[in-house]
C-alpha cells in the first residue's frame, strides 16, 4: 500500500470519526441540524468543487439548481403524491437536463459565459418560484412537504436525517475521488494544465466540461431535495443569488482543487454563517455584517491563499519541510 | 395596444435600455483591456446612485458637483479595485480574476448596505416632476436627463478613444497589450484607467436612473447583468454594439410587460436572461459581431 493511499485512508477514516462524534457528544437539535446544513452544503460545494477546480469554469447559479432539487421534490410529492424518493431521483433528472442544455452551448464558447448563463438561470428560476401560483406557492412557499423514510421508518428528526445525510456525503467523496481517477478525471486534469494540449490528446474538452457541470447541476439537486424532505417546507428565499455565492465562497476558502477542501470550506462557512446569526440576537449590526464578511473572506484568500485553506496549508508545510 | 401605447413603452424602454447601454460599454472596457468580466460592474451603478443620495439629497449640493464628485468618488473605487486585488493576480488563471471580482462585489454591496441601510432611497428628479408632451406620449425631464448624459458619454469616449494619446494608447492596449508595451505604453497604468473609466461610466448610469428606480444597495446584480445581456447582444468587446445591445434589451423588456397578459408583470426581469440565453445558444457572438466560436 503506497504512502498516499495510506494517507488518504486515515484522512477519509478521521472524517468519519469526526461526524460520527457529533451526535455522541451531544444530542442537541441545535448543532445536530447546523449538521446537517454542513452536510447540504458539503454535498453542493464538493460538485462546484469539481467544476471550479478540474473544468476550470465557475457556476453563479448553484443554489438555482438546489432550490430545483427542493422544489422538485416538493412539487411532487405534494401535486402528484409521488413517493419523495422517487421525487428526489426526477428532480435530480430533471436538473441535470436543465445544466445540460445550458452547458452543451456555453461551454463550447471560449471563456466564461458559463457564469453568466447560470447566475442568468438563477435570477430566472427565483422569479419562476415567486411566480408560480399555486404550482410553486409563490412567495410564501410550499408547507408540509413529507419527509423521507424506508418502510415505516422516517427520516423525522435532525438525528435521523443527519445519520442520513453524512453517509450520502461519504458516498459522494469515494465516488468523486474515483471519477477523478477515471478516464474523464484524467481528462480534466489535463485540460487543467492547458486545454489546447488536451485537445491535441484528442480529449473532447467541451463535452468533459458539460459532464462536470451536469454533475454538479446533479449533486446540488439531491441536496435540495434532501433539504425540502428534511426542513418540509420550501419557499424562494433560501435559493437565491447570495446563497450561490456563499458556495462559490465555500469552494474557494477550502481550496477548489481537492475534494475535502469544499467539504472544509461549506464547514467553516456554515458555522460562520449560524454564528453571525446568533450573535445578530445581541447585536443587530451583526447580521448586516455576512456578506461584508464573505466578500472580504474571499478577496483575503484568493488573494494570499489562491488554493485555498486545504492546498494552502500543505504546500506551506511542505515548503516548510524543504526549507 | 395603440400607437400611443406603444410609442410610450418604447420611450420608457430606450431611457431604460440606454442605462443598461452605458452598463454594458463599462462592461466592455473592462474586458477590452483585461479579458475580465467585471462583475462588481454593478456594484459600481448601485455605488453612485448611493452617493450621488448623499452628497444631492442629505448635503444639499449642487447638482452638477454632486453628480461629477459622485463619479469621481466611484472611478476611484474602482482605481483602488484594480490596484488592491487585480493587480496582484493579474498573472492567475481567468477564472481567478473572475471570482476576485465576484468577491469585490459581495463586498461592496456589503459594506453598501452597512453604510446606507437596507431600505430604498427616494432621489428627486433633476428638473422636477415634469413630463413633456409629444402628442400624447408623456416624456419625463428625467428621461431627457438620462437620454442626454448618455449620448453625451457615448460620443465623448468616441472622441476620447480617437483623438487622445491616452485614449488610443488604451485601445492599442485593447488590441494587443504586448505590442502596446513593447511600443512604450504603460500597460498596468491602462489597466488602472480602464476600470477608472469603466466605474465611472456605470456611476453616471446609477446617478442618472436613481431618481426612477430609488437608490438600493442590492439593486447592482440585476442592472449588471441587463447590461452583459447588452454586451452579448452586441457582441463582447464591441463597444458601440454593447450600447445598442443595452437599449436593445431595455426596448424588449416594456415592449414584453406591454404585451404580457394580465398579472405576468413579475416575469419582466426574466426576460431578459431568457433573451441573453438565447443569444448565447443561437449567437454568442452578437448581433453586430464576427462568428468565432470553439468546435465541441
Amino acid at each position: 500500500m503506497s504512502a498516499e493511499r495510506k494517507r488518504e485512508i486515515l484522512g477519509f477514516a478521521v472524517a468519519v470519526a469526526i461526524v460520527a462524534a457529533l451526535p455522541v457528544v451531544t444530542r442537541s437539535a441545535y448543532w445536530l441540524s447546523i449538521g446537517v446544513f454542513i452536510a447540504l452544503h458539503g454535498i453542493v460545494a464538493i460538485g462546484l468543487g469539481l467544476l471550479l477546480g478540474y473544468a476550470g469554469q465557475v457556476s453563479l447559479g448553484q443554489a438555482a439548481f438546489y432550490g430545483m432539487g427542493a422544489y422538485g421534490s416538493a412539487i411532487l410529492t405534494l401535486h402528484l403524491g409521488c413517493n419523495p424518493w422517487l421525487a428526489m431521483g426526477a428532480a435530480a433528472v430533471a436538473t441535470g437536463l436543465i445544466a445540460y442544455v445550458i452547458g452543451v452551448p456555453t461551454l463550447k464558447l471560449h471563456g466564461h459565459y458559463l457564469a453568466m448563463a447560470t447566475l442568468g438561470i438563477g435570477i430566472i428560476v427565483r422569479i419562476l418560484f415567486n411566480e408560480g401560483g399555486h404550482i410553486t406557492g409563490g412567495p410564501s412557499g410550499l408547507p408540509a412537504v413529507p419527509n423521507l423514510a424506508i418502510g415505516g421508518f422516517a427520516f423525522d428528526n435532525d438525528l435521523r436525517m443527519y445519520c442520513l445525510a453524512w453517509p450520502i456525503v461519504f458516498l459522494q467523496v469515494v465516488f468523486s475521488r474515483n471519477l477523478l481517477r477515471s478516464r474523464l478525471g484524467r481528462a480534466l486534469r489535463a485540460i487543467h494544465d492547458s486545454e489546447i494540449a488536451a485537445r491535441s490528446c484528442a480529449i473532447n474538452t467541451a463535452k468533459a466540461k458539460v459532464m462536470v457541470f451536469v454533475l454538479s447541476a446533479v449533486y446540488a439537486s439531491v441536496a435540495g431535495s434532501l433539504y425540502a424532505h428534511w426542513v418540509n417546507f420550501v419557499n424562494p428565499h433560501p435559493f437565491s443569488f447570495p446563497f450561490s455565492l456563499e458556495l462559490v465562497v465555500m469552494v474557494m476558502v477550502g481550496g477548489a482543487a481537492s475534494i475535502w477542501g469544499p467539504l472544509i470550506g461549506a464547514a467553516a462557512l456554515t458555522i460562520i454563517d449560524q454564528s453571525l446569526l446568533q450573535l445578530g440576537h445581541v447585536f443587530p449590526i451583526a447580521e448586516d455584517l455576512d456578506i461584508v464578511l464573505f466578500g472580504i473572506i474571499v478577496v483575503l484568500v484568493l488573494l494570499f491563499m489562491p488554493r485555498g485553506l486545504v492546498r494552502g496549508l500543505s504546500s506551506q508545510e511542505a515548503e516548510r519541510r524543504a526549507g | 395596444m395603440s400607437l400611443a401605447e406603444l410609442l410610450q413603452y418604447l420611450v420608457t424602454g430606450v431611457t431604460v435600455g440606454s442605462v443598461y447601454g452605458l452598463v454594458a460599454l463599462g462592461f466592455t472596457i473592462i474586458y477590452n483591456a483585461t479579458g475580465i468580466i467585471n462583475f462588481a460592474q454593478g456594484e459600481f451603478v448601485v455605488l453612485g446612485g448611493l452617493i450621488f443620495y448623499s452628497l444631492y439629497v442629505a448635503a444639499h449640493l449642487p447638482l452638477v458637483a454632486a453628480l461629477v464628485l459622485a463619479v469621481a468618488a466611484v472611478a476611484l473605487i474602482g482605481v483602488l479595485m484594480e490596484r488592491l486585488t487585480i493587480r496582484p493576480l493579474i498573472n492567475s488563471p481567468v477564472v481567478t480574476l473572475i471570482i476576485i471580482t465576484v468577491g469585490v462585489s459581495v463586498l461592496l454591496r456589503g459594506a453598501a448596505k452597512l453604510i446606507w441601510g437596507p431600505e430604498a432611497l427616494p432621489v428627486p428628479p433633476f428638473s422636477g416632476e415634469h413630463s413633456l408632451f409629444v402628442g400624447s406620449v408623456a416624456v419625463h425631464l428625467q428621461y431627457l436627463w438620462v437620454l442626454g448624459l448618455t449620448v453625451l458619454a457615448v460620443v465623448g469616449l468616441r472622441l476620447f478613444f480617437d483623438h487622445t494619446i491616452v485614449g488610443k494608447a488604451m485601445q492599442a492596449c485593447a488590441i494587443n497589450s504586448e505590442a502596446a508595451q513593447l511600443a512604450g505604453i504603460s500597460v498596468s497604468r491602462m489597466v488602472q484607467g480602464s476600470f477608472a473609466l469603466s466605474a465611472a461610466l456605470s456611476a453616471l448610469a446609477g446617478i442618472v436612473i436613481c431618481p426612477i428606480t430609488l437608490a438600493s444597495y442590492d439593486g447592482g446584480a440585476l442592472l449588471a447583468l441587463k447590461g452583459f445581456c447588452g454586451t452579448i447582444i452586441g457582441g463582447l468587446g464591441n463597444g458601440l454594439g454593447a450600447v445598442m445591445g443595452g437599449v436593445i434589451i431595455g426596448i424588449l423588456e416594456k415592449l414584453g410587460i406591454g404585451f404580457a397578459p394580465q398579472g405576468y408583470a413579475g416575469y419582466q426581469d426574466a426576460f431578459a436572461f431568457v433573451v441573453l440565453l438565447l443569444m448565447l445558444f443561437i449567437r454568442p457572438s452578437g448581433l453586430f459581431g464576427r462568428q468565432r466560436t470553439e468546435g465541441i
